[in-house]
């Protein structure tokens, strides 16, 4: 969303109260069922909301329930339009505002992991530097040859964005990662949360 | 009850189970299964339009006059896609419709196939939910489904895409559940939170210059939310204006009726608006037609919005109370927590009623009047004297300044009487709608107000009329431009009338005699009054083409961009006010 203030003219551009952008990671509780992922997508791209990361996968079999984790940017107004829209689907049981949540117990964030494959390929001491660096960051080999290595990271997103970062010069090929899996601190399940901002 | 029986079969017996008496539809090759059960049953009459979109927004008429779900039939590619301008209509109107749409077969779904589309992908953004139904056991649930979801909560449209094998598959039917609120996932929430309504109720007792700004919501909550808003108003003894949507649930002869607010509302209405101290906007969504520049948007006001739809609050104006609930059950609260306070209305409201007086007393409706042309305002009112008094009277306009002007010259009394585009602005809405309102209303008055340029976006649907024995009246305000275009480029384009004129207009009387149906043509002032009972009288629908005065405005008005407090007025509308009325940054604007 834009947020432009000074040429406010119309109700085109909204009379945001704070054009301060915050990032907030979103927990969805959806009916694993056909088109599901494309209505909270298309509600993103629809309303021109911002996805920073995004994964799904079923967590419940039984239930027939899906999760979803969204990393999403906007000013707080936008971030709480985008979680009553996202409750507006039928087939959505929860949404909660992690961030929020994480807010209310004074805690900075809610738990949140990542994890990356990473290819490089390289000879010599470039290759020796990026064995060290993995160690460092606590990555495993899981594929080698002489001339490459796959490693497999876990951990917050800036952590491996600085992984990344730094094997680059390294002979890094390639790099696939999940997005942002999250979870509240604390005992309570997610429809417990409190996150009314 | 279990039976065995077709898709087809559980199509026609789920529709019986729900209620609906009346399906608006087309057939074609993937629906055919379900057209051949249509025909061999009495309970269900089929009304068969002209095209697809017709009747979409029949079933849309049909929802907004009768407070049931309008239900729509079409078959696949095509007919789905002619239905989707119509769910996005009633998407953003938030009206109750059922459409169902014939696939190809499963096994070729994917495939490309003669008259595929992705329905569900298609019509995804433009319904409040839909379902492909892949298997034959799954359809009665998702039918019963779809009623329960497009009629409860904040209404809208659904779609059941039904693959033609799976509408000769033979399964088990049920009936619905006998608690369709113990949906898994989708739970609207009707109670308001007490003590949100008490707070509430506590800012009414103090507000000095207090306004209620009421919308569709009102009208969608059921004939019971209107009557509590006339309770809540007489014993607060609050002003109230209301959105094109929300016309009727409050009536027009009412004590405190300031009129339509917005940017074609009353002076009366948006100053009210503009200088308030406590809004209670009840069942409206702060539309960017109504909230004007939103910077300037009732600065100084306490705001107080009920709404049942939690992401319609704080999505445009911020407010100070909000309160999530169906309109009914909000307003019954607030009347009985306001009777057991004994609150009286303030004497301080006083200064505020001789206020609103001093704004009525600007007339802002006025307009020239003219002895030779035809002014477009003098018809309606005209048309209203004629239909004045009569309860059974259903207006639908399609969209423009005919629609505007019909909103603000036609009084309204009672809701569900009204059926207008309101969020979407669909050309072409009108007849089509004001024939589904004269399928649920047989014996009533349904009149559709239209202009000369969107009537032909459906005037096909004559024939649908003609051929099913239902009378609605257009009433053509001919002015040979798409008059809000016109308009428009007046105010913004220096008055360069591009593409708004509509030459070769055809004869109205005769394609109303084409049809089967009766034309009459008015020119002069004089003969309106008998023109109209004229057409009020005829057993058959009626294209009146009434030829008014070619160039004027819509006002008061208040331009893109320009505050509640900055309207232009029709007696200020000099050609200089209405070249300058917009500026720079205004015309940007839509």
């Amino acid at each position: 969303m834009n947020a432009q203030k000074t040429d406010a003219l119309s109700a085109y551009f909204l009379a945001e109260t704070s054009d301060v952008q915050e990032t907030h990671t979103l927990s969805i509780i959806v009916d694993n069922e056909p088109g599901v992922l494309a209505r909270v997508i298309g509600l993103f791209s629809g309303r021109g909301y911002n996805i920073d990361s995004l994964s799904v996968s079923e967590t419940e079999h039984e239930k027939h329930v899906s999760r979803i984790t969204i990393v999403t940017t906007g000013t707080p107004q936008v971030i709480e339009q985008i979680r009553h829209q996202l409750d507006r689907l039928v087939p959505v049981h929860i949404v909660r505002d992690l961030t929020v949540a994480a807010k209310h117990t004074s805690q900075e964030k809610p738990l949140e992991r990542e994890l990356a494959l990473i290819k490089v390929r390289g000879e010599g001491e470039k290759r020796l530097e990026a064995l060290r660096l993995s160690d460092a960051f606590k990555a495993t080999v899981i594929d080698a040859t002489v001339e490459h290595f796959v490693f497999e990271i876990t951990g917050r997103t800036n952590k491996i964005d600085q992984f990344i970062e730094i094997l680059s010069p390294l002979g890094l090929v390639e790099v696939s990662r999940t997005g942002v899996a999250a979870l509240a601190r604390g005992g309570q399940a997610l429809k417990d949360l409190h996150d009314e901002i | 009850m279990q039976r065995e029986m077709t898709g087809a079969e559980m199509v026609l017996q789920a529709l019986r189970d729900n209620g609906v008496e009346h399906v608006f539809g087309y057939p074609g090759g993937a629906v055919l299964p379900i057209y051949d059960e249509l025909i061999q049953q009495d309970d269900i009459q089929h009304i068969l339009v002209r095209h697809e979109q017709g009747a979409g927004h029949a079933a849309e008429g049909y929802a907004r006059s009768t407070g049931k779900a309008g239900v729509a039939l079409v078959t696949s590619g095509p007919g789905a896609t002619n239905m989707v301008t119509a769910l996005t209509d009633a998407m953003l109107d938030s009206i109750p419709m059922v459409c169902i749409t014939g696939q190809v077969p499963t096994n070729l779904v994917g495939s490309d196939a003669f008259q595929e589309c992705d329905t569900v992908g298609i019509t995804r953004p433009c319904t409040k939910h839909n379902w492909l139904v892949k298997d034959v056991k799954d359809l009665p649930r998702v039918l019963h489904e779809a009623f329960y979801v497009a009629t409860s909560g904040r209404p809208g449209p659904v779609v059941v895409d039904i693959p033609k094998d799976v509408q000769f598959a033979t399964g088990t039917y049920e009936k619905a559940q006998t608690n369709p609120s113990a949906h898994k996932s989708y739970r609207p929430q009707l109670k308001g939170e007490m003590t949100a309504i008490r707070a509430a109720v506590e800012l009414m007792s103090k507000a000095k210059r207090p306004v209620f700004y009421t919308g569709g919501g009102v009208v969608n909550s059921g004939p019971a939310a209107s009557q509590l808003l006339r309770e809540l108003v007489d014993l607060t003894g609050f002003p109230l204006t209301s959105t094109l949507m929300g016309l009727g649930a409050y009536p027009a002869s009412g004590e405190q009726w300031l009129g339509m607010l917005g940017m074609h509302g009353t002076y009366e209405a948006n100053m009210a608006m503009h200088d308030c101290d406590l809004m209670i906007c009840i069942g409206a969504r702060f539309d960017d037609r109504i909230t004007g520049r939103l910077d300037k948007f009732s600065p100084n006001s306490t705001k107080i919005h009920v709404d049942i739809d939690p992401s319609s609050i704080n999505k445009i104006v911020h407010v100070d109370l909000p309160i999530v609930g169906d309109v009914a059950h909000v307003l019954e609260d607030m009347v009985r927590i306001w009777r057991a306070s004994s609150f009286r209305s303030q004497p301080e409201l006083k200064g505020w009623q001789t206020q609103i007086s001093k704004w009525r007393a600007r007339d802002c409706l006025s307009y020239s009047e003219n002895n030779d042309v035809i002014m477009p305002q003098y018809a309606l009112q005209r048309l209203n004297a004629a239909i004045k008094g009569r309860k059974d009277v259903y207006i639908s306009t399609e969209v423009g300044q005919h629609q505007m002007w019909a909103a603000q010259y036609l009084g309204f009394e009672s809701p569900n009487h009204w059926l207008t585009s309101g969020g979407f602005g669909t050309m072409g809405y009108g007849l089509p709608a004001a024939i589904g309102a004269q399928v649920a209303h047989p014996d009533a008055l349904c009149i559709n107000v239209a202009g000369d340029a969107s009537i032909l976006m459906n005037i096909q649907e004559m024939s649908t009329a003609v051929q099913h024995g239902l009378a609605p009246k257009t009433f053509i305000l001919n002015n040979s431009y798409m008059g809000m275009v016109r308009q428009w480029q007046q105010l913004l384009h220096g008055n360069r009338l591009s593409h708004s004129y509509t030459d070769s207009l055809p004869d109205f009387v005769k394609l109303a005699e084409a049809y089967g149906g009766k034309g009459i043509r008015v020119t002069k002032p004089a003969e309106l009054d008998d023109a109209i009972q004229e057409m009020i009288e005829a057993p058959g629908p009626v294209l009146f083409d009434c030829r008014v005065a070619q160039l004027t405005n819509c006002f008061p008005m208040i331009p893109s961009g320009k505050a509640h407090n900055e309207m232009l007025l029709p007696d200020e509308a000099t050609d200089e006010a209405v070249a300058n009325a917009i500026d720079t940054a205004g015309k940007s604007l839509v």
